[in-house]
């Protein structure tokens, strides 16, 4: 883990909503982070938990409307990201920080070859030659692990197959040599065994090239294996910042909790799974009370008056809940009380 | 009730160790033609399935996992007979189903059903979640409408949703009650079997975990017989009474699921296990992965020899030209694999 005392990126309070015809969905609402530089920092939650609406704030990927940034900050190397003219974040964006979309098909251009579609990247932002890019769009398929790279740069993304697209992919988010990767659900579309191979990858890479990465996921198993920290999000806000180690060991957060106790590994075979009651919360309205507290097993009469905000509960860790005034927990993975906690069937 | 339970301890008592057959599939296969040109000339074929034989045991699981394109939805398919085998034979609580007419296999149908993976594409948005439920009733079953609706509201108990919600549209309803309603309907009619086809591929993490309790508790309630298909080893692990695992149309392994899981004896089973990332920061750190090369190869020109030589990390040149018979290596553990020392 790197301790860097200026970290590479710094959110706060960053609050996105989107105007709809069924009223305001409250998609972000006060996220503050820091990513480290080098750092490999996991975003775990559920769909609609905000994860991917953050990333693309704060990079104003969002379309507004109906999209509407309202507050918040996001310093990378001095600037702020959300205030910049459009000018200048267009250098940021594919520049010094590069991103990984979750469907390889839907986000490489058909009817562009897999080189061009390099090359276009660092024309826009690091313009030289033809021949040059061209080459420097070679040495990248090399990266990446892709066969003949020769032939493949005039392959369609039609004729690769989806872990090839994925590594064309991170071809050209890598192409600027970007500070910082953000790769949302890069591997939810692929199967086992490639998902493996780009996680190897990955892993590679960033030890070769030192660049941070966000990678956004609901698998609690890849961010086991991959990132230094991990950030929980649960109805558009941060409820657990923990270093992966210490998460996995002693979840804080009764939702942490209950995510780790639901894997099938966690239970024994012929018990039934845990599971964590109810339904994820309606964003629709602004969050004046705890948003995990209608499905927490610990809930009391503060959670639903106030909503927690996130705090440091030890020099690594922050915890948005309540119940930290109250001693630890236990952790969902050692024994049984842990089980006990988090609500079992029905 | 008490008078059922002796009966069910007599059954046991009397065969201990051999549960009824209820599926056997014998040398399945299922191939696609390729056609080209105006004139539809057939080129080629997809071999989606390629002479997979397995049993189904009354009232267990199997799990049947693969990666994409290994042709496990096809088996289930064909399994219904929702697609014609190519060759080979279904044989379904004692009767074949290839031989079964139009009229004969409306009859077997209702006691075979299917649960799909997504949950918002399989229920039609314009019926309401009582005529959802409803169809297979009417289909099937000759009932006044007032049995029918005291069905689906027992039903939708089952299920664990409000009975009071029969009037809404699937659209009112998360993802995790759209797969019960799917569930719903898929038990209404007192299967035999199901075949659950991903059915919480499309499911968060916490809502997973309630859809596979329900579908345990309704096993143990009605008896109920699964195929259950998935890529989520983790989840099969959890869910199965054997596993058979597939790769490019052919069972690599078969074998009850803790003889699997703790003795893996194929390299592909291997290899799948030590791909799925294990939730646990210190055993990612230490245990050792086997990383496969390159992709799943075409199921319309599928390598010489063994399926899985082309990626295979022990493979040797025989198996790059001999197709690997299927053995059973101890009672309940078969493997195809020439690597693998008989015992």
């Amino acid at each position: 883990m790197t301790v860097d005392p200026t970290p590479v990126l710094r959110v706060t309070d960053l609050t996105t909503r989107f105007n709809t015809q069924d009223g305001t969905v409250h998609a972000v609402n006060g996220v503050s982070f820091d990513l480290a530089d080098g750092e490999v920092l996991g975003v775990v939650g559920e769909s609609g938990s905000g994860k991917s609406v953050t990333m693309m704030s704060l990079l104003r990927l969002i379309p507004t409307p109906p999209g509407e940034i309202l507050a918040g900050q996001a310093i990378f190397e001095g600037d702020d990201l959300l205030s910049m003219d459009l000018g200048d974040l267009r250098k940021v964006r594919g520049g010094k920080v590069g991103f990984i979309f979750q469907d390889p098909m839907t986000s490489l251009n058909p009817v562009v070859t897999v080189g061009d579609q390099i090359v276009e990247s660092l024309a826009v932002h690091q313009p030289g030659r033809r021949k040059a890019m061209r080459l420097r769009a070679l040495e990248l398929l090399q990266l990446v692990g892709i066969p003949s790279p020769e032939e493949r740069l005039r392959c369609y993304p039609y004729e690769l197959s989806g872990g090839m697209r994925q590594r064309v992919m991170i071809a050209i988010a890598l192409a600027c040599n970007p500070k910082v990767l953000v790769a949302d659900e890069p591997t939810t579309a692929l199967d086992v065994t490639i998902q493996a191979q780009i996680l190897e990858l990955v892993k590679g890479l960033r030890e070769k090239l030192g660049m941070a990465v966000i990678w956004i996921t609901h698998d609690l198993g890849v961010v086991a294996g991959l990132v230094d920290r991990v950030l929980v999000m649960y109805g558009g806000q941060i409820v657990e910042d923990a270093p992966v180690d210490e998460f996995y060991a002693q979840p804080r957060h009764p939702y942490s909790q209950g995510l780790l106790a639901s894997l099938p590994s966690a239970t024994s075979r012929g018990d039934k799974l845990v599971n964590i009651q109810g339904q994820p919360p309606d964003l629709r309205s602004a969050p004046a009370s705890c948003s995990f507290a209608p499905r927490c097993p610990h809930a009391f009469d503060r959670c639903d008056r106030e909503n927690p905000v996130l705090a440091a509960v030890s020099a690594t860790r922050k915890v948005a809940c309540w119940l930290d005034e109250v001693p630890v927990l236990v952790g969902a993975q050692s024994d049984e009380t842990a089980k006990g906690q988090v609500g079992h069937g029905r | 009730m008490d008078a059922e339970m002796t009966v069910v301890q007599e059954q046991a008592a009397e065969a201990p160790e051999m549960p009824e057959v209820l599926v056997s599939v014998r040398d399945l296969k299922k191939h696609f033609p390729v056609t080209k040109g105006a004139l539809r000339r057939k080129v080629g074929a997809v071999r989606a399935v390629d002479g997979v034989s397995f049993d189904i045991m009354r009232g267990q699981t199997l799990g049947l996992v693969g990666e994409s394109g290994s042709g496990k939805s096809t088996i289930g398919r064909t399994l219904l007979r929702l697609e014609e085998p190519t060759e080979g034979t279904v044989v379904f609580d004692g009767g074949d189903m290839a031989e079964l007419s139009a009229r004969g296999l409306r009859k077997v149908r209702p006691r075979m059903q299917m649960v799909f993976q997504d949950p918002h594409a399989c229920l039609n948005p314009r019926m309401t979640v009582s005529s959802i439920i409803g169809e297979p009733l009417v289909e099937h079953l000759s009932m006044t409408s007032r049995e029918r609706n005291e069905r689906v509201e027992e039903l939708l108990g089952l299920v664990g949703l409000n009975p009071e919600h029969a009037n809404r549209y699937p659209h009112e309803f998360s993802g995790g009650q759209r797969q019960r309603i799917g569930i719903a309907r898929a038990i209404s009619l007192n299967p035999d079997l199901i075949v659950c086809d991903e059915p919480i591929a499309a499911l968060d993490v916490s809502i997973q975990a309630q859809v596979v309790n329900l579908m345990e508790e309704l096993q143990d309630l009605l008896g109920l017989t699964y195929l259950f298909i998935s890529h989520d080893l983790g989840m099969i692990r959890h869910i199965a009474d054997r596993v058979a695992v597939m790769y490019l149309g052919r069972i690599m392994e078969l074998a009850d699921v803790d003889s699997l899981y703790d003795n893996p004896l194929h390299p592909y089973t291997r290899a799948l296990q030590s791909s799925a990332p294990v939730p646990d920061p210190a055993v990612e750190a230490t245990r050792e992965k086997i990383v496969l090369e390159g992709d799943i190869p075409s199921p319309s020109s599928p390598p010489p020899g063994c399926v899985f030589s082309t990626r295979c990390p022990e493979a040797v040149d025989r198996c790059r030209s001999e197709v690997p018979v299927w053995r059973e290596v101890s009672p309940g553990h078969g493997v195809a694999c020439h690597l693998v020392p008989a015992i």
